[in-house]
């Protein structure tokens, strides 16, 4: 065979390794869509028939398998206002530090990261205990939506701070630079400058924390309890979705359609959250571009 | 204040800059006279932007730099511990080889480091951010535009914004730092025309890569060189004569185009 033989021939071969490998994606990505939608569709299918206005707001009845859902939305929002509240002044200061005050990869950071790293991969069950030997016992919270949320707080901080810390070392350093050579304190440039431009990480943690926190069970077994009451403190034991769900289909006979319906607020929910945290962030965005 | 061709704003002895143990430049000793423009050239890595960088402290930013000797200001060494740096940054301003207007509207660009100055008057604000505009030849071309993406101008529009930013804080000394290198060559044009135009209001220093927009529109140029690994100042003059009788067999070579 000739040299130019040679190369015409690899580059058929290049050639069917293309089609190769876009047929290959192409069908890994139609499975990611199709898993969604099956699921999506679902959901949707068995739950949307049970839901209606009476449902998000009348009190369970009958273990759920009648009744509503009211009082479980009502803990499952006050749950993850806690655990927001919590997160979000602890979460930013230590994306801060890491990304504006420490080097990446040495000494007091590192230790920071590794920790976060570990904090990240343990089991929700062990957080559920721990939160439940801290803030149960220890502090004397006792079941409650305050330990609930403090301990999903524990779990969603280690997401939230590695998506702000990306958001804020992926603002370039020429505004850092532009912001000093004007008389911009650190604490200033930081204020005005990074911030909001480090504000799509921020909000992709959140959103990662969000759904996070509102998947969680295991976690909340232990410290909020399950007791579908309407809460009338955060000292009270309260349900939260994910609980509810869970309860349904796995320990009340006859509870599926109930918790189909559930399931489906629960992703409504999780998409509304999220969809008006990015739609927030953009505003609050553009508001600043203005005077 | 009022200051004639000849006095010196800016004195330059015996300074030094180290990355840790290397030197970027060594022993330099440089007169800026004031109101005037002072070209810095010379290859690349010899300490041109360094030099630029020190004289507003952004060193500071760099892990491990150090300098020494001194750099005299109304009268200050600024190398001392003890410098003001809000101060001495309002007093200094910069331009970046690179556009780097903040994602804000163009008036929060210009009004933001007004307001950081301490500028609380919103007419008075207002009222800089026109003059300004005007003095770089932007207020035209942006005027009904004032609170749009200052990331939507063009590159040489975005630097032309960057130096009405500078000139906001009614700097007393100005720094390029290679300011028309990423723009393409009809923007470059203004730019550089507008640098000119700041001669006798602001005393200007700029670094550029350009010989021909050195000799152009700079009153004086220092010539540097890296020796032993370091930069070192190895000629100094009035441009013209820099390039037309240069004193140093490196300088001639350089601008020649036989070296560098």
């Amino acid at each position: 065979m000739t040299a130019a033989g040679n190369a015409y021939g690899r580059g058929l071969a290049g050639g069917r390794g293309d089609r190769a490998l876009k047929i290959g994606v192409g069908l890994a990505v139609a499975l990611v869509v199709f898993a969604f939608g099956w699921l999506l569709f679902d959901i949707v299918g068995h739950g949307l028939g049970g839901v209606s206005w009476a449902f998000l707001t009348d009190v369970p009845a009958s273990s759920g398998r009648s009744g509503g859902i009211g009082p479980i939305l009502i803990s499952t929002l006050l749950i993850l206002a806690v655990c927001l509240a919590a997160a979000l002044p602890v979460g930013l200061a230590t994306a801060i530090l890491l990304a504006e005050h420490t080097d990446a990869e040495a000494g007091f950071g590192r230790l920071v990261r590794r920790s976060l790293d570990i904090l990240a991969g343990v089991p929700s069950i062990v957080f559920g205990l721990f939160g439940n030997a801290l803030f149960c016992i220890y502090l004397g919270m006792g079941f409650s939506i305050l330990s609930g949320g403090l301990t999903l707080a524990c779990m969603v901080l280690p997401i939230f701070i590695r998506e702000a810390e990306e958001g804020f070392r992926a603002v370039p350093r020429d505004l850092r630079l532009a912001a000093a050579a004007l008389g911009f304190t650190r604490a200033r440039a930081l204020v005005s400058i990074v911030l909001p431009a480090a504000m799509p990480g921020i909000v992709v943690g959140l959103v990662l924390g969000i759904g996070r926190a509102l998947a969680e069970t295991a976690a909340l077994i232990f410290t909020s309890g399950y007791v579908d009451r309407m809460p009338e403190s955060l000292y009270d034991s309260g349900r939260s979705l994910s609980i509810h769900i869970y309860d349904l289909s796995m320990n009340v006979a006859g509870g599926e359609p109930a918790a189909y319906s559930t399931a489906l607020v629960l992703v409504t929910l999780l998409l509304c959250i999220n969809g008006s945290a990015s739609w927030m962030a953009d505003h609050w965005q553009r508001r600043r571009a203005s005077p | 204040m009022s200051a004639s061709p000849h006095d010196t704003a800016l004195r330059i002895a015996g300074l030094s800059c180290f990355y840790g143990p290397k030197a970027a430049f060594r022993d330099v000793d440089l007169d800026v006279p004031a109101k005037q423009i002072t070209a810095l050239i010379g290859p690349s890595g010899c300490g041109k932007t360094s030099l630029l960088s020190s004289i507003n402290r952004l060193t500071d930013f760099i892990p491990g730099c150090r300098l020494e000797g001194r750099i005299e200001l109304a009268g200050r060494n600024l190398v001392d511990d003890g410098v003001d740096l809000v101060a001495l940054r309002r007093r200094v301003g910069m331009i970046f080889q690179k556009p780097n207007p903040f994602p804000l509207s163009i008036r929060r660009n210009l009004e933001l480091p007004l307001r950081e100055h301490g500028m609380k008057d919103r007419a008075r604000r207002r009222e800089v951010v026109e003059k300004v505009l005007r003095d770089v030849g932007l207020w035209d071309e942006v005027a009904d535009r004032l609170d749009t993406s200052a990331l939507n101008l063009s590159g040489g529009q975005k630097q032309r914004l960057c130096i009405a930013r500078a000139l906001a804080l009614e700097p007393e000394l100005v720094l390029f730092d290679e300011p028309c290198s990423a723009l393409d060559p009809i923007s470059s044009g203004v730019v550089e025309d507008l640098i000119a135009s700041l001669r006798g209001r602001y005393t200007v220093v700029i670094v550029t890569h350009n010989l021909a927009q050195a000799r152009r529109i700079a009153d004086h140029t220092a010539f540097f060189w890296v020796q032993d690994g370091a930069g070192r100042l190895v000629e100094q003059g009035p441009t013209e004569q820099l390039f037309t009788a240069p004193r140093d067999p490196l300088t001639r070579a350089y601008i020649d185009g036989v070296r560098g």
